[in-house]
């Protein structure tokens, strides 16, 4: 008892409330490039991942209680401070941005197919297809959606590929469990 | 006799990818000929006719199908759309599954053995392919919501310093613009330099001290055979592998540099 008494002294030496852990998580959000993760910022602040985990929680519901213009978001793993997207349109204007290049549809199946196979073949996607998708994957390694992932061990020991972090990103995806189940689309076709 | 009949029904069926015929083109109607290049691929073809001709998936009136799918691919040749190789394929097999199903049963064959339906391989396909279409079409509608979403600008520091880190594919690419460039150099070459890996790592170790950043185009340019630069290449995979030097590059496609961490 005595012994785990000090431990908590220990620990509490540095202990924050959650309003400053919230603080400190919006700020350091708010200057990383890409999402940042909740065990990054725990390590900057010499503070417990399920603390902050918390403190990230409440900063979300904070966001979207007060319906700021901002959103406190997961997505590829981590954390992020976007705009909203009702509000896309006056960004937009503001920004002179137009919605970029959207994929083809070629390449959108043949992605479909790696983030839900992955790791896959080449040999692999076409059977799934029926088409050739060599451009359509060149495209996609261009865009970095999707990257290799080692040779299959198997007869001419085909590259493989998987989705990449940028995938995440680009779909706005927490991870890739955060992708509807291929199952869900067999109930929709029949 | 049931003979001469199915060859009459096969002669019918016969068809040379070569010949167009004009009469099928003037049957199309102008909304085909629009939508024609928009499939994605054999299977998405299919499901499309499918869904015209309102027909069962799970009981496809092959007949019918696969006339439609051939006077397709007719279409294709007479409006100049190279038609791709795998359409072709997909031709031969509905050309196959329909022939099997004018067969007459195995008269010798067991009674209580349910026979499989030569069509079920094509309906496995089929909707294995409709889920990962549909999946394609969920990804477009995200990507879609995300792109209405902004995330804050890029803000200096040292650590990004407007650089991207460079992948093995980026640096795939850069490798090959210098071997296109070597090619166009006219090279006199009478005794053959080997360098060997060793040297050439250790040559690179000198530059990378010397200059602390180095950028992979001039080192490459120093080289005048494919095996020299094949040489550096791998020497740079090998020193970017084992020792603490990153590579780090501007922006897409241009050049790499490797800095000493």
């Amino acid at each position: 008892m005595s012994e785990e008494a000090t431990e908590t002294a220990v620990e509490t030496k540095q202990a924050r409330g959650t309003g400053e852990l919230m603080a400190l998580a919006e700020a350091l959000i708010f200057v990383a490039d890409e999402p940042i993760t909740a065990r990054t910022i725990a390590d900057v602040l010499e503070e417990d991942k399920a603390s902050v985990e918390a403190a990230l929680q409440a900063l979300r519901e904070e966001y979207d209680n007060r319906e700021s213009g901002l959103q406190v978001r997961e997505v590829a793993g981590g954390w992020q401070i976007a705009t909203r997207t009702e509000l896309h349109e006056y960004v937009r204007q503001f920004l002179k941005t137009r919605p970029s290049a959207k994929l083809s549809i070629a390449a959108l199946e043949t992605l479909a197919v790696i983030a839900y196979k992955q790791p896959v073949t080449v040999p692999e996607i076409l059977e799934i297809r029926g088409v050739q998708s060599a451009s359509a994957i060149k495209t996609l390694l261009e865009k970095r959606l999707i990257v290799t992932k080692g040779h299959k061990e198997t007869v001419g020991r085909p590259m493989q590929y998987g989705t990449s972090k940028e995938f995440l990103i680009h779909f706005g995806l927490k991870d890739l469990s955060d992708l509807p189940s291929v199952e869900d689309f067999e109930d929709l076709v029949q | 006799m049931p003979l001469s009949l199915m060859q009459e029904e096969q002669e019918q069926y016969t068809f040379d990818f070569l010949t167009e015929t004009a009469e099928i083109v003037a049957e199309s109607r102008d909304e085909l000929s629009i939508r024609i290049g928009e499939f994605a691929g054999p299977l998405d073809l299919l499901l499309y006719l499918i869904r015209q001709e309102q027909a069962n998936i799970f009981d496809i009136p092959i007949a019918r199908i696969t006339d439609e799918y051939l006077r397709y691919i007719r279409l294709m040749k007479s409006l100049d759309i190279a038609v791709a190789a795998d359409f072709l394929v997909m031709a031969a097999q509905l050309i196959e599954v329909k022939s099997k199903m004018l067969l007459p049963r195995d008269p010798f064959a067991d009674p209580e053995e349910v026979a499989e339906d030569p069509r079920q391989e094509l309906v496995d396909r089929l909707l294995e392919y409709e889920k990962y279409k549909s999946a394609a079409q969920m990804l477009y509608e995200k990507a879609t919501i995300e792109q209405a979403v902004f995330p804050r600008g890029k803000i200096e520091s040292d650590d990004n310093n407007a650089e991207i880190s460079a992948t093995v594919f980026d640096l795939i690419t850069i490798f090959q613009k210098i071997v296109e460039r070597q090619k166009e150099k006219i090279t006199m070459e009478i005794e053959r330099d080997e360098v060997s890996l060793a040297d050439m790592i250790k040559r690179l170790h000198a530059r990378i001290l010397e200059h602390a950043e180095l950028s992979l185009a001039s080192f490459f340019e120093e080289f005048d055979t494919r095996r020299e630069l094949v040489t550096a290449f791998i020497a740079v995979l090998e020193v970017v592998r084992t020792e603490s030097v990153k590579l780090v590059q501007k922006k897409t496609f241009d050049d790499i540099i490797l800095k000493r961490v």
